[in-house]
This record gives C-alpha cells, structure tokens and sequence, in this order.
C-alpha cells in the first residue's frame, strides 16, 4: 500500500514539474489572443445564439435516406426529410408531404395528394415527379439497385395529374400508411441522383451542410420550410462522442448542449441541467432459440421467465431508469399498450423449479447464452441471468462475441441458444409486432410459432378500425405473454441532460432528435 | 553500397509481407461488413445491393490486387462504413495521433536524456538505485490506468486540462495543448522509464572503454569527460533508439486515444475493426507498418553509415 | 554495492511472484466471497473491513475477483509464453543451424510480423481467433514468437560453429539431437530472459486487449477487463480502479525484476 503511494506521489511530481513548465512558457506567446477566443465562445453560448449542439453516439451509416437502415442516422437525418406521413410522438401518424389521402373500400388504392408549397432545400419546387422518382427508386424501377423490400407489396404507382399520386397494393394491409414516413420512404429531388448520400437534400426544416467522418455532421434552417414559423433554430450540429462518459464531461463543460446521461451519473448533473426521462420504445429482452430443445417447450421459457430478476437487473444496468415490461410493447406506444402484463412474470424461484421439473428438467440442464461486445449492456444483463439460472439448475456459459459476428450467428444465422438484445423502437405497433409472425422469416430470429398469433396479426393486417386493430395488437401482446416468447425485461430510459434554457425537446417512441420546435429561450 | 541495396530489398520484402499477412487476416475474419454496418434493421435486399456496389462479391484475388494497385496509386479504396476515401479519413485523423506522438516524443527526450546522464555519472550511488527502481515501475504500470490516474489527479484538478476531446491547433493552440498534454504524458512515462534505462547504459559501456580510461587519467575534469567525449560517442546508440521509439509511441496512443477519448488514428482503428470496416482498416495498418518499417530502415542506415562495422554482420 | 542491487532485483521480483502464486493458488480453494455472486443493493460499495477493496456494479467483491483473476493472468502468460517459446525455438533453431534460403524466409517472416506495432498485431490476431483466455493467449503467443525466434537464432548461429557441435557432426550425432539436446542448453539463458519479459508483455497485452473489451470476457474475471468496467465509474468511485491496476502493475514489476536478475545472473558480462 506504501509502496504505490511512494510512486503515486513521484509520478505526480514529475507530471506537476512538466506541466508547469509547460504552461509557463506557453502564457506569454498565447495569452492576448487565445483567451479572449475562448471566453467569446463560451459567452456565445449563454447569448441565446440559436446554435444547437447535439451529442450523437456513433456515425450515421448513410446519410441517403433510403441506404440508412441504423437507428442512429435516423435519429439525426430525419431533420432534413420528409414523407408523404410524419410519425408523431404517441406513434399515430398525420398528413405531411401528402395533403390528404383516401383509401379505396377494399383497400387496395390509395391516392395521395401532394402539396404544393414545398420546396426541397435546393430551391426547386417539390413536383410528383420527385415522389414517383422516390419510390421507383425505393422499388428498384429505374434501373439502379432495388433498396427495399418494404414495397414488394405495390401492385403499381402511378400519377395521373400534377398533385395526385395513386399506389396500388396486391393485398390489403392495415399497416401501409406506417412504410410512407421518412424512415422508409423519404421524399427526395429526382435532379440530385447520385449524390443523395454525398450531398443529401430533402425537405426538412434543416439542411445539410457538413458531415466530418468521426467528428459531427452539420445542418443549417431551411428558410423556405413549409410550416410557417418553424424552425427555430439556425443552426444543429450533432456531435459523434461515443463513449458516455466522456459525454457527461462535454456537457458540463459547455461543449454539448444535449446529450445522454448514463444513469449513474445524474446526479452530477440534474442541478445544472434538465433532465428529461424518455421511454425510448426500446425492448430489452433475454431470448431463446425456440426451435432448440429445451427451449421448444413453454414451461422452460415461463421457468427461465420467472427466474430472472427483472428489478435487478434495471436497477444495476439502468440504475433504476427503465420502465418493466411484459411483452413487446412500451408504455411508450399509448393504447397500443396493454398494461398489467408486466406482473405476471413476478421472480419466483420454487414455481420456476417446478415448471423446470415438469418440463422433464428437474435438475436443470446446460447451455450458452451468446451475447454481442459492442455495447456492455448485453454482457452486464447475461452475468446477472446467469446468476440467476444458477438458482433453478439452470447452467449457462457466457459466449461474448463481437457485433458483427452476433449478427451473422445469432440474428440472420439463428445458430444459438440463448441471447440478449434490445430490440429498437419503431413507431409502428405493427411492425413492433411482426417479428413474430412465424412466416417473418427476415426477423423472427427467436423461431417463434404459434398459429394463434400469426392468426391475430393476419386479422389486423385486414382491420380498418383504429379500435379493432388495437384490441388485436392487445390479444397479440398476451400471447407473448403467455407463451413466454421472449423474457421481456424492461423498455430502458434515455435520461437527456440539456440546458436549462433549452425548450421544445420532444420524444418519440423511435430514435429522433426532433429539432424543429427546439429553442433557447 | 551492396549493404543498402541489400537494406532496400529487404525494406520491400517486408512491406510486401506485411501486405499480405494484413490482406488475409481480413479475409479469414468471421462477420460480414455490410451486415454488420445495416444491423438488425436491414433486410436482404439492401444487405446483397449494397454489397454488390461496393465489390464485396468478386473474387479475392482480385480484390487483392486492385488494393496493391490502389496503394502504390496512392488510392488506398473507400470506407465502407463512411462510404468516402480512405486517404481522406486518414488524412483527417492524422494530425491527432502525430500531435499527441510528436509531443510524447519531446517529453521522452526531455526528461530521459537528462536524467540517464545524471544516473550513469551517479552509478551505484544511491540516488542511481531509487532512479531505477522508480523507471521500473514506470515500465510496469499499463497506460490505459496510468490514463485513469492522470485524469483522476491531474485532469480533474487543474482547470487547464480537458480530460476528452480534441480541439485542433488551428481553433486554439492553448485549447489542443489542453487537450494534448496529458495523453502525451501519459504515453511518454513508460517510454521515458525504459529510454532512461538506455542511455544510462550506453554511457556506461563507453565509461568502460579505454580512450574513457586514457582521458581520465590525463586528469581532465570529470565534467568534460562526461559531456563532451562519452556524450558525443553515445549519442549513436541514443539517437537510434529515439528512432526506434517513434514506433512504441505511435503504437502507445491507439489505447490512450480510448483512455482520453481522442478522435485519433487509433480510435478509427479499433471502431472500424468493430465493423470490418476492411479497407479502412487495411489502410490504416498498412500506413502505421509503412511508417515503422521506413524509421527502423532509415536508423539502420545512418547507424551503418557513422559505424561501418556494422555492414559486416 | 552491485551485488546489492542483483540481489535486491532478485529478491524483490521473486518475493512479488511468490505472492501472486500463492493468491493463485489459494483462489482456487478459497475466496472471501463467490466471485460471481451478485448482491445490486451493495454495489459500488466504497473499501471497508467487509470489502478490502470495495465492491462492483453488480455488488461482487473486488478483492475476490482480484484473487480469482490472478489465475486468468497466469493462464494468460504461460500459454502465450509456452506458445512463443515453442515455434520461437522451432523457428529460430532452424534457421539459426540450417542457414541459408531458409533462414532467410523464415526471418523474413518474422520480420514482417515485428514490423507490425504489437497491440495492433494484437488486435488483428484476437479479431481473428475471437475473445476468451485461450484465443487471447493463442494471438498474444503468436506475437510473441518473433523475438524469441530471434534470440534463438543468433544463439544457434554463433554456438554451431563451436567445436563440440562439429565433433558431434563427426560422430554421426543426428541432427535433431544436436540442435535440441546440445546446442539448446547453451542458448537456453537468452530464451529465459527473453520469455520472461514475453511473459510481462503478455500481461500488459492482455489487460490492454480486455480494456478495449476484445480479451477475457466476463464473467471470467480478469484485471485488464475490472478496469474497463471501473472507468465508467472513474469520477464517482475512483477507488474501483485502484486494486486492479495495482495488480497488474506489480505483477509485471515482479516480472521485469526478476527477468533482470535472471540475466544478470546468466550473463555476468552485462551490467544492469
């Protein structure tokens, strides 16, 4: 114990001596010109200047809107496009590019009309060109690449006059409206082919003005936004830290006006800054191969359910800031959500045991639980279950692995027995549910099968009224429920710490750093 | 003339190697670029266009030689992460890792120089023991917690520092000094603890020899002995290893980019390891290899040319 | 006063080893806690005389842990080190006796592996294999052949032109016999020194590669991978740190002391 104290203490003299020395030498050359820069900006900042700067954990993957498929450039892109629908905080929809629309009765045709006082942020006006270009893009029908499957149900498009666009289906689908938001169909300029990602343009209320690989990507107002008065801001610059805690240290140092705060380190903060708690529309969960013994069978699922201790888990992951859930949907997605399911699944050793011994496992068995490296979180959630299988016999080997490999073994390869992940919000409660639809086989990575459920989501996909579908999605989360598809832990809060003067920050049941009513009071 | 000629050749062996041994570990690695960068999210059809755009599904060979082709071009190819060149990622990050490496280097030389000096003039006293029992452990302590232990009593006491981030010199000079010396420091003290070690050496092994002997004993003052004679004949050595150690330290800040969260060189490394991200990575291997190989070639050189002996070996 | 230090170096470096063994050796008998038992309303606990060194996110004893990943650090280094002696042997002895084209390839090959700065080596190989103690040490011992294979060689080269490897020849002695059992023992001290500073390296390796969270994966614990985890609750609870990275630090301390006796013993010659 001396003996590092003895070297403590001589390692900090000579960092001392250095540093000393070498501040002074740097004063007397620097001090004029370079302090007064520094004091200027950070007085800049409390000067109400309508300049933004967002932190961001990673890079976007694309910046064309149709290539990005990551969350995370969502979060961020989604400033600068439009669809023809704009998602809302409470997961409905309303009208955005598209002034209004009808169905056909049997829900086949859809005809859309466009708005006309949109410009994109070029300068050109938004025609029906531009949105029969987006998606013969999309659908891979103007020779390129085709970029998604989202529209594989399009019979035909087709714009019979200048502000009306008409989409046919081949089968009716509840859902549709949900693929014409700018996560899947942002509208974008025909004369800026092939440079979408180089030089994205939509017609968002920000424009693009910069992307520095590693550093940040910078937007400006759009002067000609179509909502009158909005923006407020003049400038965003989202900021790529990935690591949290260096964040936090940004944030009280001025060098971030907004950013996630890891729950353990609120306190430090929550004085100086708002704090706001966003049910992130997330899915933490614990899964199981389901097409694998043991784990075909319900009763090892509902033992593995009752095994793990949900409340640890948030409380040692999440320091206590994540909402439990008991199937896949978040408090986050309003009525879509059926409340109560969170409690069934109560932690309780005996009745696990006993499920485990009816299941033919009274002395438990062996397996592995195959986790991905790129975020602590997933090897943080597997130590505490294995603890906690311990408890009922159950023994589990950690296999850490890294993101990529995850994906290619467990996701797409389905080659595994156990696993944790958090399922990424989206804004609709459909396709929340579909993974598991056990035909969905580009999703349901769990293998689950259950005719009832698809049965219910094949109802739903017919459904035309709002209060049918939500009594639908309700029966369908009881069946994860019951079934125990999935153990669902928790839907995790991002604690956004901001500055104080800092308004009109909203959250969204999806990744989106929605700047357009944000302002500096 | 025959020894540099047989230098060079042995120069693009290696380079040549390292080309490969670098290629083929990318080739083997599990996990596939284009899933990894579109996760969860993607479905087959953006997977397969997207790998067929960026030549994902040619034949390895080829894609071997096009690299080759590329480097010697100067294109070393584009990210596929950041769908831009990689010359230009490279180029961006650059200066961080050069300015945290140049100003390791000037701390090294600052303080090992010195004190090796004062060490072999005080051999076997006591204050020579403490010295090396103290650079010992210098070598010892990991530099990601000796980062740690930086930022914890130095970082967070004194306001001058920023214990993250990177503020370019041409923004502030006073800023990138407030975000470059503590890394830098943090690099240097193990390299000052082993360079120490060296100098100290070599000045012994020429206090040992006999023109050091036949000086003494003309009754010149030890300080003259000391500064002007050994000095001058251990510089050799010294100054080779100084070149040698522009490899440790370069190599030193890829972990102390993660301590202080530095957007370096090496930081853009292990991300893009992460997402094989392959020619990004490829690049950037191949640019810090390119570069030790060429300072380990050149030191070779002029250690040749100052003591011709060594052409024999 | 030359002694003195030796000794010093020698009984410093093999007291510091002696205690790590023996913290190896009774973790697999005896730990204060389970070193995997979790208790969340106890973590982050500050040192107190229940926890000497505090406790973790997860409420695990620090000190348990420390104990427990003296034997991930020890399978680390003597796998890498047993790695790296046997193909640095393999590579260098042959090499170093054939001579010629072969030894020209072979050390062009080892060249080419040097050339690559370590911990990028490192996490090119570790990449490759994947993360855990085994494929840690198979990457971290591949990285240390060349500089063994060098030692080795240069031995090699100067002892086979030594009179009792030409008598040998003469005898008939077969060629494996000459290189393992005669010329080896005479380089033997080089390979020692040079698998002892292999070792510490590996150490430092490996805590680096488990801080950059691609080594020993949890619930293994080890130090390198304890201190990635504290640095997420540096400013709230720096104590965290300070157990791990002081084993590290004196272990591989206790390492390059005794390397340093080691080689002053075996080569008077050389003063430290």
């Amino acid at each position: 114990m001396s003996k590092r104290k003895y070297w403590l203490t001589i390692v900090l003299l000579v960092a001392v001596l250095f540093i000393s020395a070498c501040s002074n030498s740097e004063e007397g050359s620097e001090k004029a010109t370079e302090s007064e820069d520094g004091s200027e900006a950070t007085a800049g900042a409390s000067d109400q200047a309508q300049e933004i700067r967002v932190r961001i954990n990673d890079d976007p993957d694309f910046l064309d809107p149709h290539r990005a498929t990551a969350s995370i450039s969502f979060q961020m892109i989604l400033n600068m496009f439009e669809g023809l629908f704009i998602p809302q905080t409470d997961g409905s929809l309303t009208e955005g590019l598209a002034e209004s629309y009808e169905v056909s009765e049997d829900g086949l045709t859809y005809t859309f009309t466009i708005r006309d006082d949109v410009t994109f942020h070029n300068g050109e006006p938004l025609t029906i060109d531009d949105v029969v270009y987006t998606f013969e893009r999309l659908m891979g029908l103007n020779g390129g690449e085709k970029l998604s499957g989202n529209f594989d149900n399009v019979a035909s498009i087709d714009a019979p006059d200048e502000k009306t666009f008409v989409m046919t289906l081949k089968e009716a689908h509840s859902n549709f409206l949900y693929s014409l938001t700018a996560l899947q169909s942002a509208i974008i300029p025909q004369s800026n082919d092939g440079e979408h990602n180089e030089n994205p343009i939509g017609t968002g209320p920000f424009a693009f003005v910069d992307y520095s690989p590693g550093a940040n990507l910078e937007l400006t107002k759009n002067e000609d936004y179509w909502q009158d008065g909005l923006p407020y801001l003049d400038n965003v610059t989202f900021v790529f830290q990935s690591d949290d805690q260096a964040a936090v240290m940004n944030l009280l140092a001025g060098e971030v006006d907004v950013t996630g705060v890891p729950g353990h380190r609120v306190s430090e903060v929550e004085d100086s800054f708002n704090i706001s708690h966003q049910n992130n529309n997330s899915t933490l969960i614990i899964t199981f191969n389901q097409e694998k013994e043991p784990f075909k069978d319900m009763k090892v699922r509902q033992a593995i359910n009752l095994a793990i201790n949900k409340q640890d888990i948030i409380d040692s992951v999440f320091s206590g800031y994540a909402t439990p859930i008991g199937s896949n949907m978040s408090p986050a997605m309003g009525e879509y959500y059926l409340d109560g399911l969170q409690d069934v699944y109560q932690r309780d050793v005996e009745k696990a045991k006993q499920l485990l011994a009816e299941a033919g496992y009274p002395d438990g068995f062996e397996t592995k639980i195959t986790v991905s490296s790129h975020n602590d979180l997933y090897s943080s959630v597997a130590q505490i279950a294995v603890e906690n299988l311990k408890e009922i016999g159950i023994d589990v080997e950690i296999e850490v692995v890294e993101w990529g490999i995850w994906l290619e073994r467990v996701y797409f390869g389905r080659d595994y027995e156990l696993t944790t992940i958090d399922l990424t919000g989206r804004p609709s409660a459909y396709e929340i549910l579909d993974d598991y639809i056990s035909t969905n086989d580009a999703e349901n990575f769990f293998l689950f099968d259950n005719q009832e459920f698809d049965q219910v989501m094949a109802d739903v996909r017919k459904e035309t009224e709002i209060e049918k579908q939500i009594d639908y999605y309700h029966r369908a989360q009881e069946i994860l429920n019951e079934e125990s598809a999935a153990v669902y832990i928790a839907d995790y809060q991002i604690l956004w710490g901001s500055k104080q003067n800092i308004s009109g920050l909203k959250s969204y049941p999806f990744w989106f750093h929605d700047m357009k009513e944000v302002k500096f009071d | 003339m025959f020894y540099i000629i047989r230098r060079i050749l042995l120069l693009v062996i290696t380079v040549a190697l390292v080309s490969v041994i670098t290629f083929s570990v990318f080739q083997i690695l599990p996990g596939d670029p284009v899933r990894t960068m579109l996760g969860t999210e993607a479905d087959e059809t953006q997977i397969e266009s997207l790998r067929n755009e960026l030549g994902l599904n040619r034949p390895l060979h080829e894609q071997y030689v096009d690299w080759i082709r590329g480097i010697f071009t100067g294109d070393l190819g584009n990210s596929i992460r950041f769908s831009m060149p990689v010359s230009v990622l490279l180029m961006e990050r650059l200066p961080v890792t050069l300015s945290v490496a140049g100003m390791a280097l000037f701390i090294v030389v600052l303080f090992a120089l010195p004190l090796g000096i004062f060490a072999a003039k005080r051999q076997k006293k006591f204050s020579d023991v403490v010295l090396s029992s103290v650079t010992q452990l210098g070598m010892a302590i990991p530099s990601f917690w000796l980062g740690m232990i930086i930022i914890l009593y130095i970082g967070m006491n004194v306001d001058f520092f920023k214990i993250n981030g990177y503020i370019p010199w041409s923004e502030s000079i006073k800023g990138a000094l407030s975000t470059l010396i503590l890394p830098a420091l943090t690099i240097a003290i193990p390299q000052i603890a082993v360079k120490f070690r060296y100098v100290r050496t070599s000045i012994l092994d020429q206090m040992q020899l006999d023109y050091v002997r036949t000086i003494r004993s003309k009754g010149l003052p030890e300080r003259i002995v000391v500064y002007k004679h050994i000095l001058k004949n251990a510089l050799i050595p010294i100054l080779t290893i100084f070149g040698l150690i522009t490899a440790e330290v370069v190599a030193g800040t890829i972990i102390v980019e993660q301590v202080f969260a530095l957007p370096g060189i090496g930081q853009l490394l292990i991300t893009s390891i992460s997402y094989r991200d392959f020619p990004l990575v490829q690049g950037i291997v191949m640019y810090i290899t390119i570069t030790v190989v060429f300072i380990n070639f050149v030191v070779d050189i002029l250690y040749s040319v100052i003591d011709p002996r060594i052409r024999l070996r | 006063m030359c002694k003195y230090i030796k000794n010093i170096n020698l009984v410093l470096g093999s007291l510091i080893l002696f205690v790590f063994l023996c913290m190896m050796v009774v973790s697999f008998f005896y730990t204060p806690y389970d070193v995997n038992s979790m208790d969340i309303p106890n973590k982050l606990q500050e040192p107190s005389s229940k926890h000497i060194f505090g406790t973790d996110e997860f409420g695990r004893d620090i000190f348990s842990r420390i104990l427990k990943g003296s034997q991930t650090a020890f399978i680390v280094g003597i796998l890498t080190v047993a790695i790296g002696v046997f193909f640095g042997v393999l590579i260098g002895g042959i090499a170093g006796y054939t001579g010629g084209w072969i030894d020209e390839v072979f050390m062009r090959f080892m060249d080419a592996l040097m050339a690559f700065p370590g911990i990028i080596l490192a996490l090119m190989l570790v990449a490759v294999f994947g993360p855990g103690i085994i494929n840690t040490s198979i990457a971290l011992g591949i990285i240390a052949i060349p500089s063994i294979a060098r030692v080795t060689r240069s031995g090699f080269v100067q002892q086979k032109e030594a009179e009792y490897v030409t008598a040998s020849k003469l005898i008939g002695v077969n060629v494996y016999k000459i290189m393992f059992r005669h010329i080896l023992p005479n380089v033997s001290s080089q390979i020692i020194v040079a698998a002892s500073i292999a070792f510490a390296l590996a150490m430092l390796a490996e805590a680096a590669l488990s801080y950059l969270g691609l080594g020993v994966q949890p619930p293994d614990p080890s130090w390198g991978r304890m201190l990635k985890d504290a640095q997420a609750y540096l400013i709230g609870s720096p104590w965290y740190t300070y157990a791990p990275g002081g084993a590290i630090t004196l272990l591989v301390l206790g390492l390059y002391l005794l390397s340093n006796a080691i080689r002053d013993i075996m080569d008077p010659r050389s003063k430290s």
